[in-house]
């Protein structure tokens, strides 16, 4: 389907693209084979200026919005979804600082982040605060001109290969939510380490480790925006976000469906091509449907969000679910399509079905997803 | 360091046919692309500009089309784009073409380093890069796997030999001409295509390069092409199975069976 895209965002779709091709595809099983965090492709998608896409042309970056990074993040889910959840990542990591930041902490972060050369990480969960986010136990103390934190993030995407950490703590546990705050540690503050490296299900090529801060010191000046407007901030960022997650879902899928349509026409079971039976067929109708369907509301949430209006939240979490749960489904049956050789890790879907599952787990469950639609509903019609 | 890249399109070898009646290259719906050679010589100038400073120019010659390959190349890191392109180019072999671009080079100015891939994917004749140095009196070396130090006056340089490699020394100015193991291409970055589509490409001409009629194009080419066939496809093969010895046996029924 044609989406009319601008020059420029053909551009980046094809660069995106190429990088698939050329740098990840052929990596791809190796890295999640051996668990292994994708340096040299983060270093070819920096090269490609792709980390510039969504800062603002003031600090050195291409001024695109949530749709271009939404083209991009789908091309390079294409090719592996561990590769393009590391790059995602670096923009969580960082846009905390677009939309809080004072001009001086978007000076001196978004330009280098803007480059490719170092590479953020967003640290919210904790062992007891996942979908519960107020749970969090990290807590920062202001001690002459330093921020003392202390705490331990987990499942922090891009932990120990990120040199940029948006970590959220609590200033005042008396206030709960209201009194979070968002600070930036970088690698290499005193008491600010990394602990275990998960070994996980998929998404193998992306690092998932532990941040450990035990009196870690940082200057004052780390902290984004104002005390206390931290979860305000997380949910901003969540907003932006939830469409590279999606994205994420239509790339995996068009990279399954590909997959499955390719093995049916040439796999012969009696007589013929099994694409020639009306059960694979249908299967294989059914995965692009629900691919286009929510691609285009993808592309529509994405341009929704470019338009700054003041309600977001709703369309974001309606693609984030929508374009997740039909990438679990389109992979499984692009398994079921290729049947045995499916099954096989010769075969890349079997990866593709792996690598899926995140999505409806990652930036907010699918069902955390389902209840702030509901909420937002609620309010819509009070 | 000023690096001079000589680039060719070429039409892409995944889907080369010769037409069944002309015997001639089918090009039409085949897709041009750059030499993939001439690819890592590309990459191989730019980052050694990234390392010393300086200014890639890349060259080529062929039809107004070829500016396609100049503007790739842009957008992964080169400088400046040049295009020798005339009719009476037309029907060059290697003899005619490293004239060409020899005088091409000497119109476009000083330079320290020339870059060449080790042969291009179409022809395969490995001729243009050594043709050029010895037309320019350059030292050069072929097959260059790798570069080592870099200075104004000098470069260090391996070359893929069978058994290893060989490590020479060779003052500047000089010509490389590069094999594929010598580096990972990079993809064209965004802001370089955006450069790429913007940049002016130098067109030009015999004239403009002072060419002599009688040097260039199918008139300067001593190289005459006398046939061009698809080789008939080989008879029909047979897979023997089963232990070594049952193999044997089949085989030897068989050579039997040709006496």
């Amino acid at each position: 389907m044609d989406y009319f895209l601008t020059e420029e965002q053909q551009m980046i779709k094809d660069t995106a693209r190429e990088i698939t091709e050329e740098k990840i595809i052929p990596q791809r099983a190796e890295l999640d084979e051996k668990n292994e965090f994708a340096t040299s492709i983060m270093e070819d998608i920096a090269k490609a200026d792709l980390f510039s896409i969504f800062v603002p042309e003031e600090y050195g970056g291409l001024g695109g919005g949530c749709f271009e990074s939404v083209l991009a993040l789908e091309e390079l889910a294409r090719g592996c979804v561990g590769v393009a959840t590391s790059f995602a990542a670096s923009a969580l990591g960082i846009f905390p600082v677009l939309i809080a930041g004072s001009d001086e902490m978007k000076e001196k972060y978004l330009p280098v982040i803007a480059e490719g050369k170092r590479w953020a990480a967003f640290g919210l969960t904790e062992a007891n605060a996942g979908s519960d986010a107020s749970g969090i136990r990290t807590t920062a103390v202001l001690d002459g001109d330093e921020w003392v934190l202390n705490g331990t993030k987990q499942w922090i995407t891009n932990g120990g290969e990120s040199e940029i950490y948006s970590i959220i703590a609590l200033t005042d546990p008396s206030k709960g939510a209201r009194g979070a705050s968002i600070f930036m540690v970088e690698d290499g503050d005193p008491g600010f380490s990394y602990g275990k490296k998960e070994d996980k299900m998929g998404i193998r090529s992306s690092a998932t480790r532990e941040l450990i801060m035990k009196d870690c010191r940082i200057p004052k000046d780390r902290l984004v925006g104002r005390k206390g407007t931290g979860f305000i901030t997380v949910m901003k960022t969540l907003d932006i976000s939830r469409p590279g997650i999606a994205s994420l879902g239509i790339g995996l899928a068009q990279a399954a469906l590909d997959e499955a349509v390719v093995y049916a026409k040439q796999r012969v079971q009696f007589g013929k091509p099994v694409i020639g039976f009306q059960a694979v067929q249908h299967i294989l109708a059914n995965m692009a449907i629900e691919l286009e369907a929510a691609r285009a509301l993808v592309y529509g949430a994405a341009r929704h969000i470019d338009a700054h209006p003041k309600k977001m939240t709703k369309v974001s979490s309606m693609c984030k679910v929508f374009a997740t749960d039909m990438a679990m489904k389109v992979t499984t049956d692009a398994v079921q399509v290729l049947g045995g050789y499916g099954y096989m890790k010769e075969y890349p879907v079997e990866k593709m079905m792996r690598d899926a599952k995140i999505l409806q787990i990652y930036e907010g469950t699918n069902q955390i997803q389902r209840n702030v639609i509901g909420q937002e509903l609620n309010k819509e019609y009070a | 360091m000023d690096i001079i890249v000589c680039v060719k399109q070429v039409p892409d070898a995944k889907d080369v046919r010769l037409d069944p009646e002309t015997n001639t290259l089918a090009r039409e719906g085949v897709e041009a692309i750059m030499n993939p050679f001439d690819r890592h010589a590309l990459e191989e100038a730019v980052s050694l500009k990234e390392q010393l400073g300086g200014k890639v120019t890349v060259l080529s010659m062929g039809p107004p089309q070829a500016e396609a390959v100049l503007r790739e190349a842009i957008s992964c890191g080169a400088d400046a784009g040049v295009l020798v392109s005339d009719r009476a180019f037309a029907g060059a072999d290697t003899w005619a073409t490293s004239y060409t671009l020899a005088k091409a080079i000497e119109t476009i100015g000083d330079f320290d380093l020339i870059f060449c891939g080790k042969q291009a994917i179409d022809g395969d004749t490995a001729q243009v890069g050594p043709g050029l140095a010895s037309r320019m009196d350059l030292p050069y070396v072929t097959c260059v796997q790798k570069t080592r130090e870099a200075t104004d006056t000098g470069i260090q340089v391996e070359r893929m030999m069978d058994d290893g490699y060989d490590v020479l020394q060779l003052p500047l100015p000089a010509l490389l001409t590069v094999v594929k193991d010598i580096n990972e291409p990079r993809v064209p970055s965004l802001k370089g295509k955006m450069k790429a589509k913007k940049a002016e490409i130098t067109v030009l001409s015999a004239a403009d390069i002072g060419a002599e009629e009688q040097y260039i194009g199918l008139a300067g080419s001593p190289t005459q092409v006398v046939n061009v066939f698809s080789p008939e496809p080989r008879g029909d093969r047979r897979v023997f199975t089963g232990t070594a010895a049952e193999q044997v046996d089949q085989l030897v029924d068989q050579l039997k069976g040709y006496l």
